[in-house]
Parts: C-alpha cells; sequence; structure tokens
C-alpha cells in the first residue's frame, strides 16, 4: 500500500480539469470544482484497479477527505 | 455459477439494427457543458439511437430477423423457434416473439415467447435456443434480441437520460452435428433488484396517482415511478464482483486461453465499468475488446450482436472466430459465452426511419 501522500497524488491526478496541486490529503473531495456523482464511479474505479479494493455506497458516504478515503482503503486491503 | 456446454448448434448468422435518429451527449441540455464532457469522457457514450413513437421494440427486431432470414436463404418453414429476449415488449400481453412469428411469416408449429431480461439477455438467449435445438428434433432458430430503453429515462434524470440507445437484432441458430461446443457461465443474484428497476406499472405497485408525478432525488435527478431508475456505485460494484470471476471461470471450465480469443465482445455498459472489467482479466490487448458504446450508447441485450455487426463484421464473415461473449446488469443477472463462428452472415448495421 502507497502512502497518504502517494494516494493523495495519484488519485489527484483521476480528477478531470482539477489542478492536482490544489488537493491535499484533507480536501473534501465532495467540494472540488466541478464535483458530480461521476467522480464517486472514477473513484471506485481507481481503488478497484490499484490497490483490489471495492469501495461501496455505504463507505463513501462516512468519508468526506482523501484521508479518510486512504483509511478505509487500507483497511479494507488488509482483509 | 453455471458452467454447462452446449453442442450440436452452429451459429449461422447476425444483424442488427437501430433507429435513425441520432442523440447526441453534447447537446444534452439538463446539465452543464462540463458535466457533458465528463460524462462522455467517463462513459465513452457520445451519441445514441433514440426510436420516435412510431417505432416500437419489434420493429426494430422485425427488420434485421426479415433480411437475415433472406440472406441464408432460409426457407421459413425450417423454423421451428423464434424466441425474443426484450425488456420492452410491444404489450404487456401478448409476447412479441408470437407477434413477430405472424410478421415474418413463419409456421404455426413454431414455437415462439419471450424471456424478460436485459444486459445478460443475448447470453441466455443463446442458450436457451440452443438447447432447444441441440436434440436436433427442432432444427433452426431465431433469436432477437431489443429493446426501446429510451421510452423509460426520464429527460431530467441525468443518472440514466444519457445512457441508454434503442436498437434491436437477430442471430441465426442451427443444429449441426459438426460445430464445436459452446460453453456458456451464468448467474443470477436478484438481491441487486432495486438497482436497476422501474418501479410503478407491473402488478407490485401498478398505476397509482402519484405513477406520473416528477420527483427529485437529488440535484440533477428528477423522474417519475414509472422510469427507469439506476443506483450506479451499486451496479459498478456488482460489475466488478461478478464479471471477471465468471469469465476466467469459464475459460477454466472449458479449458481455453484467453490468448487464443479473437473478440472480447462484452455488454456495452460504459466505458468505467467495461474498462475496469478488461483490466481485472488482464486483457492487454485492447484491439481485441470491441465498443459499441460510442456511437449507440447502452443497447440493453443488443449490445452483444449490434457490436458483432458494427465492430466485427469483416473478419466474422471473412473468417473463423473464438468469440468471448459477456452479459451483465438488470437483476442482477449476468453470463459469459465462449463460442467459435466460421465465415457467418453478417449484415451491414441497419438503419430505421
Amino acid at each position: 500500500m502507497v502512502n497518504l501522500e502517494e494516494f493523495t497524488n495519484q488519485l489527484a491526478g483521476e480528477f478531470e480539469d482539477v489542478d492536482p496541486s490544489t488537493i491535499t490529503p484533507d480536501t473534501n473531495y465532495r467540494e472540488i470544482k466541478n464535483w458530480s456523482s461521476m467522480y464517486a464511479l472514477i473513484i471506485i474505479a481507481f481503488v478497484d484497479a490499484n490497490f483490489d479494493v471495492q469501495l461501496n455506497a455505504e463507505n463513501l458516504k462516512n468519508t468526506r477527505s482523501l484521508r479518510d478515503l486512504y483509511r478505509i482503503v487500507s483497511e479494507k486491503s488488509k482483509e | 455459477m453455471s458452467f454447462v456446454t452446449l453442442d450440436n448448434i452452429s451459429f449461422a448468422g447476425v444483424s442488427a439494427c437501430v433507429p435513425h435518429t441520432v442523440y447526441s451527449n453534447l447537446d444534452y441540455s439538463h446539465v452543464t457543458k462540463e458535466e457533458r464532457e465528463l460524462f462522455i469522457k467517463t462513459t465513452g457514450i457520445k451519441e445514441r439511437r433514440v426510436a420516435g413513437e412510431n417505432i416500437s421494440t419489434s420493429d426494430l427486431c422485425y427488420e434485421p430477423a426479415k433480411q437475415l432470414i433472406e440472406k441464408l436463404n432460409w426457407d421459413k418453414n425450417d423454423i421451428d423457434v423464434v424466441i425474443m429476449v426484450t425488456q420492452s415488449p410491444d404489450y404487456f400481453i401478448p409476447g412479441s416473439a408470437i407477434i413477430l412469428q405472424h410478421k415474418l411469416g413463419l409456421k404455426k408449429s413454431c414455437l415462439a415467447f419471450d424471456i424478460n431480461l436485459g444486459c445478460s439477455g443475448y447470453i441466455y438467449g443463446l442458450y436457451v435456443l440452443g438447447n432447444l435445438l441441440s436434440s436436433g428434433q427442432l432444427k433452426k432458430g431465431i433469436l432477437l434480441a431489443g429493446d426501446k430503453s429510451t421510452m423509460s429515462t426520464a429527460f431530467t434524470d441525468k443518472s440514466a437520460y444519457p445512457l441508454f440507445g434503442d436498437a434491436g437484432s437477430a442471430t441465426a441458430l442451427q443444429f449441426d452435428k459438426s460445430a464445436d461446443t459452446m460453453y456458456f457461465n451464468m448467474g443470477s443474484d436478484g438481491s441487486g433488484k432495486d438497482a436497476i428497476n422501474i418501479e410503478h406499472g407491473g402488478s407490485r405497485h401498478g398505476i397509482q396517482k402519484d405513477t406520473f408525478d416528477l420527483i427529485e432525488i437529488e440535484p440533477g435527478i428528477s423522474r417519475e415511478k414509472r422510469h427507469l431508475k439506476l443506483d450506479g456505485i451499486g451496479i459498478f460494484n456488482f460489475a466488478l464482483r461478478e464479471v471477471s470471476p465468471n469469465v476466467n471461470e469459464l475459460y477454466h471450465m472449458a479449458n481455453e486461453k484467453m490468448e487464443d480469443t479473437d473478440f472480447f465482445i462484452f455488454h456495452q455498459a460504459n466505458k468505467l465499468i467495461n474498462e475496469s472489467v478488461r483490466k481485472k482479466l488482464k486483457i492487454t490487448d485492447i484491439s481485441k475488446v470491441l465498443y459499441s458504446l460510442e456511437k449507440y450508447g447502452n443497447t440493453s441485450s443488443a449490445s452483444i450482436p449490434l457490436t458483432m455487426v458494427t465492430e466485427a463484421s469483416s473478419d466474422l464473415i471473412t473468417k473463423e472466430n473464438t468469440l468471448c461473449l459477456s452479459g451483465f446488469g438488470v437483476g442482477f443477472s449476468w453470463g459469459s459465452a465462449l463460442i467459435k463462428t466460421n465465415q457467418i452472415v453478417c449484415l451491414p448495421l441497419i438503419e430505421l426511419m
């Protein structure tokens, strides 16, 4: 599992039209520019492809920041 | 999962049909220009074909069936079975296959019935029709698969409206003792019934006072209870969970290698889902993974035959191919098939005015 900074950088690169330097571990990802539900699917695809972890709707509902996401992915990747 | 084999069945031909009218998702005025562009980039769906009020689902299957029978030079009196896979039948009753038995001029001793499946339906249809023919008592059959999905989506629902296109198809199978074995692997999980659902209009809720009330679910998503609803995250997770193990098991049980497959033709859900499935299957030669969704969107049970027609016709006509087909979606229901085709009839795409 990569560290939090690397996770943040990689995920920030998945977002269209968003300057990756504006994304930090504490960014509330629902507040990034032009956020739409499409981003939820992009996050799920990214996490599945890179960490073989599946995030469900409940997981996403319980997260706000990229730090929260990283914690859930880390926990689930150990299962 | 249920792995099964099918012998004595050859794949004789395939044809597909779409309405002439094109809807571009760049023009989808319900959402901002930025959202349209993100949608197209993520789902891969630029355009869709939409059937007007004058075109029904059976119309979208009639023309490809008629032309396919002609091109195969089949005597209509030799066609023993016609099966229609659809979730948007012309009428609640009777079934659409029966209407088409008559309209196509098929004999009265022809078996005709519908199968109520969507995105997985082509695989199930092949298996059911193939089984009816495999003993050799019934010899020739036509599988029709199509949907007019756009009749069920609300313009004001950005989670469903821009995804779907209308299409119909016809596939001809026949009893043939020299045919290669076909392999199938199928499954169902009804716990996903709410993930893709039209709530009102059936015997559970019927048509009520609020059936036609436009209800806002969240910003950008308003629909009536007669409309199709989609739980995008639930569907995505279903596809990630079920499809690649299903296809891997198919190869394992069939004792075949993915490297020997000429084309992977998957249900055209959307690019994000399909590419995720491709990566999970570790298919690196992307030229073997065919897409029609850019121009036709998600075409439900017609998506696999439509993709064969629009993306692989010259190979299908001129040589022998091993095809991996996989359908997955509403139900949840899914299935995959490994089949060989040899210089089949594959008609050019038909457009209905």
